[in-house]
């Protein structure tokens, strides 16, 4: 039996896009326990809830994350309709959808470049990236913002998208198609990649139950959960079906959010070729109401859970989010337990971890 | 066979123009929604305040007694609602996003507004 001894983790490491500390306990190169600890980017976002105005908060909650902005401002405002028994106009919901959905190719693409990069795969990393600018291009026409979109509204979306755009959304996201399906096939057939990722990190459908796990790690463990099922947006009329996965490894994790992408691809085309005509907004006066609403929403990274509560003013008296990290970090724990050092990195991208959120 | 798959991405992309555009040299082209930075029109400017009372990010000010309007260029957000709320809509969203900056307090913008001349009611 070899020494014990302690590595710490983070927060500055080159794989990390965002600061996470892991102490990790390791004798000889496995790792016996990995203890996480967060806290170096918290904000007080949610506090800052509560002096803000109900309509203006939507540009401060988007800031929770500048990947999954879309997601949050939508959660953010659809808790808020909910509260005050707003119904959104028709065209304003699919148009939510199609923008969820383009959030979520850029969200996947971009967890598949940082994992090429963490493979050390540098080439696979830039050719996933240039192909995700795409997307970045088509939310620059769209709302005008390529990260942080600021499009979402209480009572519908600020811009409506006209004909000639879901044209350009629509040949753009087929060319996408087309240079993705290359890239998929290097992701899930490459000897060098399949390697470190096959048999890694594995999370079974019991443990992935246990601790539960959201979104694609959920997913590929083989646990059918989607909060797209529950009725948000306008999936239930585009007829959709959750990818799941089997195996519950490092590798099932990445292709389930490849088999993620391509079915993204059919929503937008779908969303874009049904698209209803009619208004994109309804006025919403007033203070908000007395009262509490809490809703759940399928981010690009799995559930996120909003809660919002009204004392009959312009202010909530309290807003609370649940992100998907946050869900995910005990199933991380219980991957790492066992695996080798080498390979910590890569299961750590793949619960595709986002500390801003968790935090916020 | 499984190796050297990215071999024909690779092959491609050799004999392509560069993905990335020759910044500065080559300036971006803008899309027409493109948020960038806001700018006034002093002159339509009622100082009416509407603008920082609903600001995120509080990066506007409007002094009634000196007649002044102020931005915070490093502070803003560039999320538009300003330019949506101006009753007068005097305020605008430029495509071109705020100048890079060593000093963090150059971003402060400080407009004087010209006194509106209100005709009289002598009657």
């Amino acid at each position: 039996m070899g020494k014990r001894t302690v590595i710490p983790f983070g927060p500055q490491h080159p794989i990390l896009p965002e600061p996470v500390h892991l102490d990790l306990v390791i004798e000889d190169e496995k790792v016996i326990e990995a203890v996480p600890s967060i806290g170096f980017i918290h904000r007080g976002l949610e506090k800052l809830a509560e002096v803000r105005e109900y309509p203006e908060l939507v540009y401060v909650i988007e800031r929770i994350c500048g990947i999954c902005s879309f997601g949050h401002g939508l959660g953010y405002v659809t808790a808020v309709e909910g509260l005050m028994g707003v119904e959104v106009p028709e065209r304003a919901d699919y148009l939510r959808t199609m923008w969820h959905e383009l959030s979520r190719i850029h969200s996947h693409m971009l967890w598949l470049g940082l994992t090429a990069d963490a493979l050390g795969f540098e080439s696979l990393f830039m050719h996933t990236w240039k192909v995700r600018e795409r997307i970045l291009n088509m939310f620059d026409l769209t709302t005008g913002g390529r990260v942080i979109h600021s499009v979402c509204k209480v009572g519908g979306v600020r811009r409506d998208v006209e004909e000639e755009m879901l044209d350009r959304i629509v040949s753009e996201v087929r060319e996408t198609r087309k240079e993705t399906r290359k890239l998929t096939d290097v992701f899930l057939r490459d000897t060098s990649v399949k390697s470190r990722l096959c048999g890694v990190g594995i999370l079974s459908k019991e443990d992935a139950e246990e601790l539960c796990a959201v979104g694609p790690v959920a997913r590929a463990s083989g646990v059918y959960q989607d909060m797209r099922l529950n009725g948000m947006c306008k999936y239930g009329e585009l007829g959709f079906e959750p990818v799941i996965g089997e195996g519950g490894d490092c590798y099932a994790r990445c292709k389930v959010r490849i088999s993620e992408l391509n079915q993204s691809f059919d929503i937008v085309e779908k969303t874009a070729s049904v698209m209803p005509d009619g208004p994109v907004e309804v006025q919403v006066r007033g203070p908000l109401q007395a009262g509490e609403f809490m809703m759940r929403l399928e981010q690009p990274r799995g559930e996120a859970l909003y809660y919002v509560r009204g004392n009959g003013t312009r202010y909530l008296e309290r807003m609370r989010v649940r992100t998907p990290t946050n869900m995910n970090l005990p199933s991380m724990v219980r991957m790492l337990q066992g695996c080798d050092l080498a390979d910590v990195p890569v299961i750590i991208l793949t619960i595709d971890p986002c500390i801003s959120c968790t935090e916020r | 066979m499984g190796a050297f798959r990215i071999s024909g991405l690779i092959l491609g992309s050799l004999f392509r123009r560069p993905a990335t555009a020759k910044y500065p040299a080559v300036p971006r082209e803008w899309e027409e929604r493109t948020r960038g930075r806001i700018e006034i029109d002093a002159s339509e400017c009622i100082l009416c305040g509407m603008c920082a009372r609903k600001c995120p990010a509080d990066a506007l000010a409007v002094d009634k007694a000196e007649a002044t309007w102020e931005i915070d260029m490093m502070g803003c957000v560039q999320c538009g609602h300003c330019t949506e709320i101006c009753p007068k809509k005097c305020l605008r969203m430029e495509k071109e996003y705020t100048a890079p900056d060593c000093d963090r307090r150059t971003g402060l913008r400080k407009i004087p507004v010209p006194k509106k001349v209100t005709p009289r009611n002598d009657r």
